[in-house]
């Protein structure tokens, strides 16, 4: 009719939105930051850490921290930030790993009970309650007793049993949105039931998911630590920020007690980091958190 | 067979069902044997109050309520008997525009994205989606700016137009509209309903126009079913619905419409019913009206089927004279 203006297409726009959004968000932009670099100066160990892997000084021994050994050294004489750097690969990747996985499943198991009800509903809600009433712990020890104690395992372990909690989230979720008014709307205009779960549902499930991902990894990266103090974790000579901390445990009392603050430390900060980053795509997968004042513009 | 739209003996059902083992004792006949019909564009108004089934039959219409019987033919196509792809291509000719345009639009989609929706759902995009939302929002009246926003962000009546437009993307023929203007503020009303008319005129589309509200009806309806408990009790065009309702509900109805003249509004006669709706779970046979009618007589324990004299159909043994 009028003049056809040419425009931005609408996703270019909508993912510029989203940037703002994010970065409106001030501990999520710093949570941002101190991942990227924490997750740069892990796995680019071999350029950053301050001295090879492994590399024992048997005649030094276990020093405080110094200027060349900024964390100091443990028994064998190996500099400890070295060593943090290197754990720090396995317990990210393990972290992140679950995280993702356990969300996944979590998610298309809830939004396909949410969504079909009826029988399905009933199964896999049932299944999950079964999840759920077998102390983890427990399963994990024997699970990981038949498995071995390598990253992969315990990724897989600790993914499948994760997954029970964001799935009751998201089939909750899903419940109330399939009662919406605009999924009946999606199907008047034609969309079929798996359209209406990947351009409604899941959209609408975004803060949900990514607040589940943050806190499914910190909540990894505290139950590896646990599981490597009970002895079913990554196992020496391998090593993780949680197996750190749990053969540092046996320094408290002693003034080398420091070897257990610095691993806690990381742990410490990534964990908190990732809960800020989530908070902060929470608000950004929102459009309505922009909430600009444009009630009337473009009336014409 | 002419109609573009024929709706036969629609039922529309629900199990009503009690107690731990959910036992199904009985059913609530929301819609009880409609039948409609509806030409290239004309406007059919379909009132009654609320929980009358008037929705309930929209809902058939565009298959998201599956009725329990009856028939709806599209040119001459029983929609109620497809599935699949021949029900994808039915939906492409009868749309349906929802009551509140903020719950009916999708709050993470920008408005660009809610009118290309169903344009990728039926690869219709044809290398020009861009101009095609363009022609889209200039055909509802709104301005290109709000093609980046989202739904939060526009007024009610914008909300509704991006409805409209979504409902337009696909070119139907039919248009059932769910008490469009009810959530709008009376202001608002106005522009949207003359947006209809007018894009009636130019497209020469079908309106079901449902509503309660009787002046909103009279105002764009060609022809008017009033609508009592899941049975339409009388069928005629606006005009003389208006001036002579034959039926003792649509009499009632009219009569509590509010004269904008003060003169005239305080000698009007205005008809109280007495009583309640009746339960839909436990209907009264014959005329579901008589336990509220001041006219009922033995007779009327046995249903009066609607019957049309000279373009007038009304269900009733008393009606009123013109």
């Amino acid at each position: 009719m009028n003049e056809v203006q040419p425009q931005t297409s609408a996703t270019i726009r909508t993912r510029s939105t989203f940037w703002r959004r994010f970065t409106r968000h001030r501990m999520a932009v710093l949570g941002a930051v101190i991942l990227t670099l924490l997750a740069a100066a892990c796995f680019g160990a071999t350029l950053v850490a301050p001295y090879p892997r492994d590399q024992q000084d048997l005649l030094l021994g276990p020093v405080a921290p110094s200027a060349e050994h900024w964390l100091g050294t443990d028994e064998l004489g190996r500099d400890y930030l070295t060593e943090i750097l290197y754990a720090g690969q396995v317990s990210m990747l393990l972290a992140i790993s679950v995280a993702l996985i356990a969300t996944s499943i979590g998610v298309l198991i809830g939004a396909v009970a949410g969504y079909r009800g009826g029988w399905i509903d009933d199964l896999f809600m049932r299944v999950t309650d079964l999840f759920l009433v077998v102390p983890a712990i427990a399963l994990l020890a024997l699970a990981l007793q038949g498995l071995g104690h390598s990253p992969l395992a315990i990724i897989i372990v600790l993914s499948l049993i994760g997954w029970t909690y964001i799935a009751r989230v998201v089939r909750g979720q899903v419940l109330s949105l399939r009662e919406r008014e605009f999924i009946d709307a999606a199907r008047v205009i034609g969309a079929t039931d798996r359209q209406v779960l990947v351009r409604h549902v899941l959209p609408n499930l975004g803060g949900v998911i990514a607040v589940n991902v943050a806190l499914a990894v910190a909540g990894t990266i505290i139950i590896e630590s646990t599981l490597s103090f009970l002895g079913f974790g990554i196992q020496p000579p391998e090593s993780s920020w949680g197996n750190m901390l749990s053969q540092a445990s046996g320094l408290i009392g002693t003034p080398k007690v420091y070897l257990l603050y610095f691993p806690g430390l990381f742990i410490l900060v990534t964990v908190l980091a990732v809960n800020f980053v989530g908070d902060g795509l929470r608000d950004a997968l929102d459009p309505r958190s922009t909430a600009s004042s444009a009630s009337s513009r473009g009336y014409s | 067979m002419s109609a573009l739209l024929e709706v036969r003996d629609l039922v529309k059902e629900y199990p009503v069902r009690r107690g731990l083992l959910r036992r199904e004792i009985g059913s609530v006949k929301a819609v009880n044997g409609v039948s409609l019909t509806l030409e290239r564009g004309r406007t059919l108004g379909l009132v009654g109050e609320t929980g009358c089934g008037k929705s309930t039959v929209g809902r058939c219409l565009v298959r998201l309520v599956e009725p329990t019987s009856g028939a709806v033919y599209l040119d001459g196509e029983n929609l109620t008997e497809m599935s699949g792809r021949d029900l994808r291509a039915a939906r492409r000719r009868i749309q349906l525009v929802f009551q509140d345009p903020y719950a009916s639009l999708d709050p993470r989609q920008s408005v660009g994205a809610i009118i290309a929706e169903p344009l990728h759902l039926h690869h219709l995009e044809r290398g020009n989606e861009q101009a095609r939302i363009a022609n889209l929002l200039d055909l509802v009246g709104l301005s290109q700016s709000v093609r980046d926003q989202y739904p939060h962000e526009l007024s009610g009546g914008q909300r509704q137009r991006v409805g409209i437009a979504r409902a337009l993307a696909l070119e139907p023929e039919v248009i059932v509209l769910d008490e469009p203007v009810s959530a709008l503020d009376v202001s608002i009303q106005a522009g949207v309903l003359n947006l209809l008319e007018e894009l009636q005129q130019r497209l020469d589309l079908a309106y079901l126009f449902i509503s309660h509200d009787l002046s909103v009806v009279r105002h764009v309806s060609h022809e008017v079913a009033v609508m009592y408990l899941g049975r339409i009790v009388e069928r005629v065009d606006a005009d003389r619905l208006y001036s002579s309702p034959k039926h003792p509900y649509t009499k009632a109805m009219l009569s509590a419409v509010p004269v904008p003249d003060p003169r005239i509004e305080r000698s009007r006669q205005r008809i109280v019913l007495e009583g309640d709706l009746p339960s839909p779970l436990d209907l009264p046979g014959g005329c579901a009206f008589r336990s509220r009618c001041w006219k009922q007589t033995d007779r009327c324990a046995i249903g009066p089927s609607l019957i049309d004299e000279q373009g007038h159909a009304v269900a009733c043994h008393h009606p009123e004279l013109e």
